[in-house]
This record gives C-alpha cells, sequence and structure tokens, in this order.
C-alpha cells in the first residue's frame, strides 16, 4: 500500500492503496465515484473512460500511480443533474440512450476529441468512437447528440 | 431533495434505510416499518403470494400521503427500456396528479406488489391494460370521487379529479384535496375490475413524449446501479469459475493464497469457489492466483457440425403448435419448396459485468440485485442460504441492460453464498470472462421449412419444424440450479424431459412464433393466426443442451422469425411475386397488413419481385438491395414491419445496412418517443445479432469470452438512417414495444442481401465470408 494523490474533478484526493490498483477502482471504491463503470476490465468496451490531462482513458487499465498528480475528469466532473454541461444537455435532449451504463465511454471520448479536434469530421468521429459500445443500440440517437454539440460548441467559438 | 423522487434520489433513501437496517436483529422485514424509514406514505404491503400476479388489494399499490402525494408500488422495475418513466406516466394520468407529485417504488420484496418477472415485452400489457397497477389507479381515483362525493354531498356525476383534489363539474371552488379526502390512510379497498380507465383521448401525460425522468442523473454520473450500492463494513468477492464445462471440483489450495494482502476468506460450497476480500483489487488477485483442482471437462459437440449433430437427436422434447393434419396430403402434390435455416447460440453481452450487493446474517438476508425477479429470487435466494422466503429482502437497483436472464441472477448467489461465509456485507462483480463463459445463451436453432403452392402460386400448405436446445433458464420460483452459481452449490438445472410424439394442441399458442404469420392458427374451431393458409403444422424438438439457456431478447421468436420471413421471400422469389404484395395476399390481420403497408410506403418500396433485376450475375463491385419482414410478436403482443435496404460488396460480402424503417402498433401508446427509442436500439441490437453475433467454443471450452472474440456493433461501425413509423391504436389493448423490430431485422437484412445478390443466406450470423460463400456459390 502508498499513499498516492490524485486531482479528480478539480480536488485533490489521497487515497493509501496498492499502487498497482486500477484507477477505475480507486474511482469508483475508494472515493464512491458513479460515473465511470466497469466493463470488461480489459479495455475493450469504454465504459470506465475518464479523461486524463486531456485523453480519454480507460481507467481499468491504467494503474493508479501512473497518473498521481495528473488531472483527472470523470463524468460527474463534467456537470450535474441541475446544470449539465453542454454535451451532457445533448445527450438529454435527444434522449440519446437507455440503460446508460456505457455512457461515460460515449461522453468522455466524444468530449476529450472535440476539446482536441472541435472541427472533428464523422469519419473522425466514427473513428474516435469505434472501441466504444453501447450494447442497447442507442447509436444514432448518440451519434447525434455529439454532433449537435459539436455544432453549439462550433457557433458559441464564432459568436 | 427535489419534488420528483427520482430513481436516484430513492435510491439515496432506500441506501440509507439499508445502512439503519443493517447490523439490526430483525427476524423479517416489516412492510410498514420499511416503507415509514422511507419516508413514505403509509400503504399495506403485506407479503405478497408467490404466484407472481400483483393483488387484489389496492393499498398494495397506491397510497396518498399527508401532504397529498401519490405513492404508487410497482413489481416491473426499469431495465433501461423507459418503463419506470412509462409507469410514472400511468399513475399520474389515471390518479390525475402532476408527475412530480407521484412517487413509484419498484421491485423491492418488503414493500411492492409480486409480479413475478418484469419479462420486457409483457410488463407493458400487464401494468398498463385493465388490471394490476393501471387497474389500481383507476379504483383509487373512483374512490376518492366517491370520497369527495360523501364530503362535498354531489352526485359523482357532477364530479371530476384533477390536480389531486375532486371538484364540482363547473364549480371549481366546491373541491376536496386527496390529502383531505384519505391523505395518510388507507382506502381498505380491492381492486375494482369495474373501475374505468381513463379514455385516451382524454391523456395529457400518458401518450406524450415524456423525456426519461432518470436520465439526467446517467448522464452526469449520479444515478445509483446496483454496481454503485456501498453499505457499510462492504467486503468484496469474485468467483472462481471450473475451467470448462462440466468439470467438477477436485480440492483447493487454500495456500496458494495465504498472506496475501486484504484477504479475509476462501469460500467453497461443492463446486462453486469464490474468494472475500477488503477490496476488489485483492479479491480479484487472489481469485487468480488460487489454485484449484477440476477434472476434465465435457467435450461439446464440433461447432462446425453442430446443427447436423442437433437435428439428429433421438429423444427429444415435442411440442405441437398447430397441426390441421393434412398437411402431408396437401403439400404431397403441386409445387413444393424447402428450406432449412440456421440460428446459432448468441448471447446477452451486457456491456457491465452483472454484480450484487449482499447481507447475509444468521436469520435475515438483504440484496441488491438487477434481478428482473425480485419476488422469485427472493424464494430461490432462501433455498440457496437455508433461511426462509421471509427472511429474504430482495432489493431491485438497475444494472446495465439486460436483455433477459443475463448474469443478475447467478451474481446474486454469488454475493449471497460469499457474505453468508463471511457473515458480513459482500458486492461481488463479475470478469467479462466469468460471465461470458456462464451466462445463459440464447439458443441454437434448425428450422426446416416446406410450402405446397397451388397453380396461381399461392400458399396452400405450411409445413415448419425445428429442433432447438434447453438448459436452465430463470430460476423461477425454485430452480436455482437453472443458472451456473445454483449448479456449482449443488442444485440441478431444468433440464429437457423427452416427450415424442407431441400431444396435440389445445389452443393455438404462438407465443414463440414458431407458426408463421401466414397460417389460419386453427385448433379447434378456433383461428388464431394472422394468415390465411389452412394447411398447417407447427412441431417444435427440444434437447438438452451443452450450455445454460435462457430468454435472449426477443427468444425463439427471433429465431423462428427468421426462418418464416426469409422462407416467404423465397417462395415470392420463386413464383416471381412482389414481396409484400405476396405477403398481403397470404395475411388477414388487418393490423398486420396495416404495419406491413405504412412501413413499405414510407420506405417508398417499389413494387417488383426479388432479386433485384441485374443482380445475381455480377461478382465485383456493391450491390444493393430491400428486403422486408414482418410480425406480430408473441402471436398477440405487438406488431412491427421492417424495410432493410443494404449495400452488399460482392467481392468481398461485407454487407452494409444503409437505411431502416420500421412500423409498429403495439396498441395505446404509452410514450412515443420511448417507442422510438426502443424501436432504433432493436434494430441496431438486430443488426450486430445479424451480422456479427455467434457464440464460439473449442472442445469443453467457450472461446467467445471478451469483446474481441465475441465482437457486437460498436458506436463507430456503421449506422443505417433508421425511420420510424408508429401506428397508434387508442382502443386497442396496450401490447409490448421493446421487442419486435429486433425480432424482424435479421430476416428483413436477409432478404435484402437476396434482392441485391440473388444469393440466398441461410444461416446467422452473415459474415462477409459467409455471404461471399452464397454469392459464389450461386454461379
Amino acid at each position: 500500500m502508498s499513499v498516492i494523490t490524485l486531482r479528480v474533478n478539480g480536488q485533490t484526493r489521497t487515497v493509501d492503496v496498492d499502487p498497482a490498483t486500477p484507477l477505475l477502482y480507486v474511482l469508483t471504491d475508494d472515493l464512491e465515484l458513479r460515473g465511470p463503470k466497469f466493463g470488461c476490465g480489459l479495455g475493450q468496451c469504454g465504459a470506465c473512460t475518464v479523461i486524463v490531462k486531456g485523453e480519454a482513458v480507460r481507467s481499468c487499465s491504467v494503474p493508479v500511480q501512473s497518473v498521481a498528480g495528473a488531472e483527472i475528469i470523470t463524468l460527474e466532473g463534467l456537470g450535474s443533474p441541475e446544470n449539465p454541461h453542454a454535451i451532457q444537455q445533448a445527450f438529454i435532449d435527444g434522449q440519446a440512450l437507455q440503460c446508460g451504463f456505457c455512457i461515460s465511454g460515449v461522453v468522455m471520448t466524444a468530449k476529450a476529441l472535440l476539446d482536441k479536434t472541435p472541427n472533428a469530421s464523422d469519419a473522425q468521429i466514427r473513428q474516435a468512437m469505434s472501441n466504444v459500445l453501447c450494447r442497447c443500440g442507442a447509436h444514432v440517437r448518440m451519434l447525434a447528440a455529439i454532433k449537435k454539440y459539436q455544432q453549439q460548441r462550433l457557433e458559441r467559438r464564432t459568436a | 431533495m427535489t419534488p420528483l423522487l427520482t430513481p436516484d434520489a430513492r435510491a439515496e433513501l432506500s441506501r440509507r434505510d439499508f445502512m439503519k437496517r443493517s447490523g439490526a436483529l430483525v427476524v423479517a422485514f416489516s412492510a410498514a416499518r420499511v416503507a415509514s424509514d422511507l419516508g413514505l406514505a403509509r400503504a399495506t404491503v403485506s407479503a405478497q403470494g408467490i404466484n407472481g400476479v400483483g393483488s387484489p388489494q389496492l393499498d398494495s399499490w397506491i397510497a396518498i400521503g399527508t401532504d397529498g402525494r401519490v405513492t404508487a408500488y410497482t413489481g416491473k422495475c426499469e431495465l433501461g427500456t423507459g418503463l419506470y418513466t412509462a409507469q410514472l406516466q400511468l399513475v399520474a394520468e389515471e390518479l390525475c396528479v402532476p408527475m412530480d407529485r407521484v412517487t413509484l417504488i419498484q421491485c423491492d420484496t418488503s414493500m411492492t406488489p409480486d409480479q413475478g418477472t418484469t419479462s420486457g415485452a409483457q410488463s407493458h400489457p400487464t401494468n398498463f391494460n385493465h388490471a394490476n397497477l393501471a387497474l389500481a389507479c383507476a379504483t383509487a381515483r373512483e374512490a376518492l370521487v366517491q370520497l369527495a362525493s360523501k364530503r362535498l354531498g354531489v352526485p359523482v356525476e357532477q364530479l371530476a379529479a384533477a390536480d389531486a383534489a375532486v371538484a364540482v363539474r363547473g364549480d371549481a371552488s366546491r373541491r376536496a384535496t386527496y390529502s383531505e379526502l384519505i391523505g395518510g390512510q388507507t382506502f381498505n379497498l380491492q381492486l375494482n375490475p369495474k373501475a374505468q380507465r381513463k379514455p385516451a383521448s382524454e391523456w395529457t401525460i400518458l401518450g406524450k413524449p415524456v423525456p426519461r425522468v432518470d436520465f439526467p442523473a446517467i448522464v452526469t454520473g449520479r444515478f445509483e446501479y446496483v454496481h454503485n450500492v456501498r453499505v457499510p463494513g462492504m467486503l468484496h468477492g469474485r468467483v472462481v469459475r471450473p475451467p470448462a464445462l462440466g468439470s467438477t471440483l477436485v480440492k483447493v489450495d487454500e495456500g496458494s493464497v495465504q498472506g496475501m494482502p486484504g484477504l479475509v476468506k476462501v469460500v467453497v460450497r461443492k463446486n462453486f469457489v469464490g474468494v472475500v476480500a477488503e477490496k476488489m483489487w485483492q479479491a480479484e488477485q487472489a481469485a487468480r492466483r488460487l489454485k484449484a483442482e477440476w477434472t476434465p471437462g465435457r467435450t461439446v459437440p464440433d461447432q462446425r457440425t453442430f446443427h447436423q449433430h442437433l437435428r439428429s437427436q433421438k429423444a427429444t422434447r415435442d411440442v405441437m403448435t398447430v397441426d390441421s393434419g393434412d398437411v402431408d396430403t396437401t403439400a404431397g402434390g403441386g409445387t413444393v419448396l424447402r428450406s432449412t435455416y440456421h440460428h446459432p447460440f448468441q448471447m446477452h453481452a451486457s456491456v457491465g459485468t452483472a454484480c450484487a450487493v449482499a447481507d447475509v446474517q444468521a436469520t435475515r438476508a438483504t440484496i441488491y440485485s438487477a434481478t428482473q425477479a425480485v419476488w422469485p429470487l427472493r424464494n430461490t435466494m432462501a433455498t440457496m442460504l437455508g433461511l426462509k422466503p421471509e427472511e429474504v429482502r430482495i432489493v431491485f437497483r438497475m444494472g446495465s441492460g439486460c436483455y433477459g436472464v443475463n448474469g443478475a441472477d447467478t451474481v446474486s448467489y454469488d454475493a449471497a453464498l460469499l457474505s453468508q461465509a463471511v457473515g458480513r456485507p459482500v458486492r461481488v462483480w463479475l470478469s467479462r470472462q466469468d460471465e461470458m463463459s456462464w451466462e445463459n445463451y440464447g439458443p441454437a436453432f434448425v428450422v426446416d421449412q416446406r410450402v405446397a403452392l397451388d397453380p396461381s402460386g399461392t400458399i396452400v400448405a405450411w409445413d415448419y419444424e425445428s429442433w432447438t436446445l434447453s438448459l436452465g433458464g430463470r430460476p423461477g420460483y425454485n430452480a436455482p440450479g437453472n443458472v451456473v452459481t445454483g449448479n456449482l452449490a449443488g442444485f440441478q438445472p431444468q433440464g429437457v424431459q423427452p416427450r415424442s410424439p407431441a400431444p396435440a394442441p389445445t389452443s393455438f399458442d404462438n407465443g414463440s412464433n414458431t407458426a408463421p404469420s401466414y397460417v389460419t392458427g386453427t385448433v379447434g374451431n378456433r383461428s388464431g393466426g394472422c394468415g390465411v393458409v389452412k394447411s398447417e403444422r407447427a412441431l417444435t424438438h427440444t434437447i438438452e443442451s451443452p450450455f445454460f439457456t435462457g430468454p435472449l431478447r426477443s427468444p425463439a421468436r427471433l429465431q423462428n422469425t427468421f426462418a418464416h420471413e426469409s422462407f416467404m421471400d423465397e417462395i415470392a422469389a420463386h413464383v416471381k411475386a412482389d414481396p409484400v404484395e405476396y405477403r398481403l395476399r397470404h395475411l388477414r390481420d388487418p393490423r398486420l397488413r396495416d404495419v406491413v403497408t405504412a412501413a413499405s410506403q414510407k420506405a417508398g418500396w417499389d413494387r417488383r419481385p426479388s432479386p433485384r433485376n441485374g443482380n445475381g450475375t455480377r461478382r465485383s463491385g456493391v450491390a444493393t438491395g430491400r428486403g422486408m419482414a414482418c410480425v406480430l410478436y408473441e402471436g398477440d403482443n405487438g406488431y412491427c414491419a421492417l424495410v432493410a435496404e443494404v449495400d452488399v460488396n460482392l467481392s468481398t460480402g461485407l454487407v452494409t445496412v444503409k437505411r431502416c424503417v420500421a412500423a409498429m402498433d403495439c396498441g395505446p401508446i404509452s410514450n412515443p418517443d420511448g417507442v422510438r427509442n426502443q424501436m432504433e436500439g432493436g434494430i441496431i441490437h438486430g443488426i450486430s445479432r445479424a451480422l456479427r453475433e455467434e457464440v464460439t467454443w473449442s472442445g469443453e471450452r467457450v472461446t467467445s469470452v471478451d469483446w474481441r472474440t465475441y465482437r457486437p456493433w460498436y458506436l463507430g461501425d456503421h449506422v443505417p438512417v433508421i425511420e420510424t413509423v408508429l401506428i397508434n391504436r387508442p382502443d386497442a389493448e396496450a401490447m409490448g414495444a421493446g421487442e419486435t423490430a429486433i425480432t424482424v431485422t435479421a430476416a428483413a437484412i436477409g432478404n435484402a442481401i437476396f434482392d441485391a445478390t440473388g444469393a440466398r443466406v441461410r444461416q446467422l450470423p452473415f459474415t462477409a465470408d459467409r455471404v461471399k460463400a452464397a454469392i459464389d456459390g450461386k454461379a
């Protein structure tokens, strides 16, 4: 066990864990965050995705020690039910999910892409989402919500 | 707290209750006590019967608080399809209160009526017609109007309920609020079968596209899934499953994990093995390192020839759905067409692995579970733990979308067995491999089809014969061995009792869509089918499966509909008829005809026979085609027709679904946007299953155990344009809406592939290799 300091959603959090523990387990159990979910533990589905230093990262496959001190953002770090982030609002407006278990993968992957590449083409968006899995089949609405958010984001910039 | 008790807020309340009670010496769960601890309106909730029929007592369903808030109790839970929101709409509508004045409690054995299993498409008809929750609401509204009549001295005919009060029509000043009428008291009434539902024409909440109440919490990471339930002192468990099918435990070497950090206990019960540790990471490592010796497994017949193996079985469980007795004679002369269709084993493969939290003590157990069946699970859990059913409380918490009996029940047993062994609360969430290797798969099918045609090309006889497999399934009220953990712990799964020949049917039950839509479905002197073909037979053989099986979204209905709707297309092509026109020629059910017509019109269907002129000769480039399929789901539970348009790469066999147009009629629509979401999701799920999904195995092991080896449709994969047409029937019975579109997807795609290429692919999934082989084989 070792004491590790993390920066999560703008707050400094200290945990005493085995440094090899996957980041996901620390986020869900030690910090009791509900955004990132365990889907496969293999980095194959995206349900555990968080944003670390601007990159979408599969938190199930990252030892916690490797992100000590780095800025980590989870789904709850974007917005709240009362004040959702624009990308979360786009998903609510579009009713773009069903069971919602996969939503961290969808929202955080899309957000990381559009933060870096605001003008991402449809092909680039599809490429970014190529390893994100939704089993309820909400694909059409999810992609539409991402596009809507992208549009709004671009309009805000030019406004 | 927000005025609307969101599932998340409810979860918070209930979690506090769990925490408060955890460790308390309570012999059985007092429903009234639990309800009052939750701050809910007082309601009489006694132990319900175990037959899943709900409750005849109004107070089991509806309570009016002193503040006039309505609390409703339902035995049908949210599985990700929107049922929670739709039920809120129903209660608010029938009781004439705004939605934010309704609290809905779902699936908790200490509080809610026993409604058996929330099996997707059955929930809408169960709770939205003239029984159960809907009837309770109507009964309560009429009772409130009667109470107001007495209080105001005005006949009921002159009263109307609105906004949580009953007022004199035309004189809003003379009114009594629900709170004044009955707040904090019980109704002491039985459900009144004659209570009148509000006519759909007067709906202002039900029937509207109300947004899902749980989405804001889900999208912002605040929603409490079962995976997020935390109780004080909770430990973490992992299971160690056998290495192969049929392996039994020889011994466990506990020394192999001795001294591992955080390890609390190695737990063994017959063939069930698990470890408990302080943290999940520790449990996971211990589970990996634990040395266990197992007997060799049981070799499963070769996958490449499995369908031949399946149909060659001698002893089978036979079911005759319909038999006019003259099929062999009718099909003896004239033109006879035959085809055989193959469907693979497929799995639920929920995006999140199953999880449960259990707190088992000497005489009481509380289990947080994403089960579809809290009341049945309470009984089998009691059996597993050696407790009385009334000592067990099962509390539903949503999990990852399940699509049928995924790992939710089995992991509930896992958590409970481990908790019982250590005497502390334990959470288990399964590894991806544990879940995929051992879940209850949707079974493989072989279907032989045969029809006879008259000289005009009309079908005069239809003969269906299929072979499928079964082992275990839902545990129900008494069979914990139907899922892997119960079986490992020593309980037997329900197998297959051979019975041949099948007894003659006594009524037409097309619940598995074994009979095609085009037959009359005549048993005795009643015709329950949708079609006109009078000479008809549908016979199913079931053998014992090497894997656990269970209901997977559109169980057997999808497999059968693939065979029926593909074959119908083959017949139409044989007689050079337009596939839509040819279907309509054989359908008499007006509602099925309507969805077929609506979908084809919306799609701009070009009337002509398949394959498309000029297709079937080229061997390179891309060919385009369109296909139609339709169904009356379960013979009585939702109409759907789908037109699929595809591109087929003739060089590679790769199929791209470009556009899907679906029309659906599920009776009165409770939430049109929710229905569309289900249709769209069903189609994408259906594309995934039609083009990719197949359980694989080798020797004694399943080999499709992660997302590389069982690869579904990802968000980056090509997504078609999807258009939906809703046919609303305000005066009809509510039917299912979640499983109809997926049922017709594979067949519509297969028919479109044929239209594009002239090649008929009779085996799912339509992989590029398989499609390419069909294209080449046709040359």
